[in-house]
């Protein structure tokens, strides 16, 4: 096969894949419902009020919950929590205000 | 037939440095024929070559074609001149790609890619299927004898097959006319000679050759039908060899 | 109609075959653009797909949040305030939460402690979370010893522990008795870590937050749509590493670009001389161009949106795990939902494949429009 009509193909099955992309997203969405309404339950009950993504710091662990000063005890800028500190920032004033 | 009339041919006009490499050029080419172009070195013969190529445009007078099939859309089909000095660059274009075939001096071939490739290069944009141009490449350079090269990239291949590559990408649109400037410069006494026998066939299928040359092989060849010796621009001496 | 295509084909035929002509060079320019666009891909993905999880899970977070502050820090919250928030029209429940963290000096993990419902708790039984459960190595009904603030042990039964899929939520969680809970930490009886306030209609959210920030003016409501935006805003473009990142692939990228925009080498320029020459016009030089920009990085657009897609939602992204782990001991790894952004995909498009494209373009023009008699004096 001429090697133009083989990069189209491979680019054609690429731009498939791509379009399958979100596809499969909703479809993993739909699917993972069930699974969702166990993580809710387990919120309700327990009357949570943050996501479990890092462990680190008082302010990462709880954001939502982190009184204005949780930042000032490792902040500026918190290098000492360097990774997950950058990434989940502390909540600066006006920040839980967009 | 071509048809120079009057053609002049400045760089830089108007300023200091103003030079005229072709002055006033009044000339006949037969069609189907060898014409060799003679003159010292600067004497306008690559300029005049150009432009009946439509490479470049004169400054002013003005080029007819006779009896080619132009590729020109609006040209009637009972009418058979085309003046193509005042045509716009895309049909200019258009005939160049149907009707000239090129050999350069310095041959010109992309590095990189193959000898088959380099041959069928000048067929691409013309939007013709790939199957059909590929097998009149296979063919010319079955009759040029290089076909076991095809595959061979052409930074390895020696001077007088770089030369042949280059005459089968001059041929591959199928022109009815082949300018070459300067084709044996690169090439031994052996060499040029091959190069005048192949000039030689291309005249008896039936194409007019145009030669730009100071090699005595070229313009002392008995094949060759006219020669036009230029000098300073102008043409001194146009003779019938025949 | 069939010569267009024909002739694009051709061209783009011939752009293969000059692109695989200098194949080291252009394989690792493809390799370095994948590897922009996948780590940009995989950050948008990562951070979509954290915000929109919070965003589903935080749906049944509590309406309200109080807190009190004491010199400015959170402080327990006495019952004596649930009961008077309890009073104030328009609320229908108000439960004191109990919560602490737990430090294990074994292992460095820090647990988060919380007491559960009366009802369902039972004392000296515990139930965690899969990351307690894997730092400690625990199965249901073996035994978890944890040291309360008295220095007396508190032995707990693990009665279950919270599926992985929960991990989201649940991964560092102890859920113990209030009586246990209590003495752990010796917490003094009659007092609450917070309350969570529950509203009977949400438009009256604000005005209920008013009223206990009047009658309490130690007090801090925290609504549930500022814990939403919270979620919202930590994974903004704008934090920390998220804009390293992304500063630093867009600026290697524009360094590449430029390098491309600005150098045309003499071969280069030489070999738009011949093409010209043999026929060739200024527009087929181009689309020569826009394909040899179009191949690189149409290619490395598709195959690194692919796989960023497979790393944060098949491999739940092994390279930004590493980054919210930082020095925590207890890491949940959850499986994020998928979710594609078509907006986000369409303006890394535009950020990436459209001014690559224009820059392998834009310094040919001029070569490219050069008299076609000017490769004859080469
Ligand atoms: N673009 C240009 N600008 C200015 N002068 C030019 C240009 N092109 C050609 N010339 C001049 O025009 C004159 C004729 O050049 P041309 O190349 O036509 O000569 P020639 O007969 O082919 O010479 P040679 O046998 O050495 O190839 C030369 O003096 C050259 O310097
Ligand atoms: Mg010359």
């Amino acid at each position: 096969m001429r090697r133009s009509l083989q990069f189209l193909l491979f680019t054609g099955v690429s731009l498939i894949i791509f379009m399958l992309l979100p596809l499969h997203a909703l479809r993993a969405q739909q699917r993972s419902a069930d699974e969702l309404r166990e993580q809710s339950f387990l919120f309700k009950s327990l009357q949570l009020t943050d996501l479990c993504l890092t462990t680190e710091a008082r302010y990462t662990r709880h954001p939502a919950m982190a009184d204005r000063h949780a930042p000032f005890q490792s902040h500026p800028v918190a290098l000492e929590h360097f990774p997950s500190g950058s990434l989940i920032l502390p909540l600066l004033p006006g920040r839980d205000r967009l | 037939m071509i048809e120079l009339s009057g053609i002049t041919k400045s760089f830089n006009s108007g300023k200091s440095n103003q030079f005229t490499a072709v002055d006033n050029v009044t000339l006949v080419v037969n069609p189907q024929q060898i014409t060799v172009f003679k003159g010292p070195s600067g004497s306008g013969k690559t300029s005049l070559l150009t432009m009946i190529g439509c490479m470049a445009r004169p400054t002013s007078g003005r080029i007819f074609l006779r009896g080619v099939a132009a590729a020109v859309p609006f040209q009637q089909d009972g009418v058979e001149v085309v003046e193509i000095t005042s045509l716009p660059e895309r049909f200019l274009n258009d005939i160049r790609r149907s009707t000239f075939g090129f050999i350069f001096q310095q041959f010109n071939l992309v590095k990189g890619i193959t000898v088959l490739e380099n041959v069928m290069l000048p067929a691409y944009p013309t939007g013709e299927g790939r199957a059909d141009f590929r097998a009149r490449a296979l063919d010319l350079l079955e009759q040029f004898n290089i076909a076991r090269l095809s595959g061979q990239r052409v930074e390895l291949l020696s001077g007088g097959e770089l030369q042949r590559v280059a005459i089968a990408r001059a041929l591959i649109n199928n022109p009815s006319i082949v300018i070459a400037d300067e084709p044996t410069a690169h090439l031994d006494t052996k060499l040029s000679q091959e190069f005048m026998a192949i000039v030689g066939r291309l005249k008896g299928e039936g194409k007019s050759v145009l030669i730009a040359s100071h090699d005595p092989i070229v313009f002392d060849s008995a094949l060759v039908d006219s020669l036009v010796e230029m000098r300073d621009g102008a043409v001194i001496n146009s003779r019938s060899c025949r | 109609m069939k010569r267009a295509v024909e002739r694009h084909l051709n061209i783009l035929e011939f752009t293969l075959a000059s692109l695989l002509r200098r194949k080291a060079k252009n394989l690792s320019l493809l390799a370095m653009y994948l590897l922009v666009i996948f780590i940009l891909a995989s950050l948008l993905f990562f951070v979509t797909g954290l915000k929109r999880e919070a965003a589903v899970i935080l749906n049944d977070a509590p309406d309200m949040v109080v807190q009190r502050l004491v010199a400015g820090r959170q402080d327990l919250v006495p019952d004596g305030y649930a009961a008077e928030i309890a009073a104030i029209r328009g609320v229908t429940a108000v439960r004191p939460r109990l919560w602490g963290y737990y430090y294990d000096a074994l292992n460095g993990a820090n647990y988060t402690v919380m007491a559960g419902d009366d009802t369902t708790a039972i004392s000296e039984k515990a139930t965690i979370g899969a990351g307690v459960a894997k730092v400690r190595n625990l199965a249901v009904g073996d035994l978890l010893p944890l040291i309360s603030y008295d220095k007396a042990p508190l032995l707990l039964e693990i009665s279950a522990i919270f599926p992985s899929a929960s991990n989201l939520v649940a991964a560092d969680m102890i859920v113990i008795s209030p009586v246990d809970f209590q003495q752990l930490f010796n917490f003094p009886s009659g007092q609450a870590t917070d309350l969570a306030v529950t509203v009977r209609n949400a438009k009256e959210l604000p005005t209920v937050a008013a009223k206990i920030a009047a009658r309490f003016p130690d007090s801090r409501p925290i609504l549930k749509s500022e814990i939403q935006r919270t979620y919202q805003s930590v994974f903004d473009w704008r934090g920390g590493m998220t804009l390293i990142i992304l500063a630093s692939s867009l600026l290697s990228f524009i360094i590449f670009a430029w390098d491309k925009a600005t150098g045309l080498s003499a071969e280069e320029r030489k070999e738009i001389g011949i093409l010209k020459s043999i026929g060739w016009e200024t527009s087929d030089v181009l689309l020569l161009k826009f394909w040899e920009g179009l191949v690189i990085s149409l290619t490395a657009f598709l195959l690194g949106v692919i796989l960023a897609y497979g790393h944060v939602f098949f491999l739940s992204a092994p390279l930004f795990a590493q980054a919210l782990k930082g020095w925590s001991v207890i890491y949940p790894d959850f499986k994020l939902m998928p979710v594609v952004d078509a907006y986000q995909l369409a303006v890394l498009f535009f950020l990436t494949v459209v001014p690559y494209t224009t820059a392998t373009i834009i310094p040919c023009w001029r070569a490219a429009t050069i008299d076609p008699d000017a490769a004859m004096r080469y």
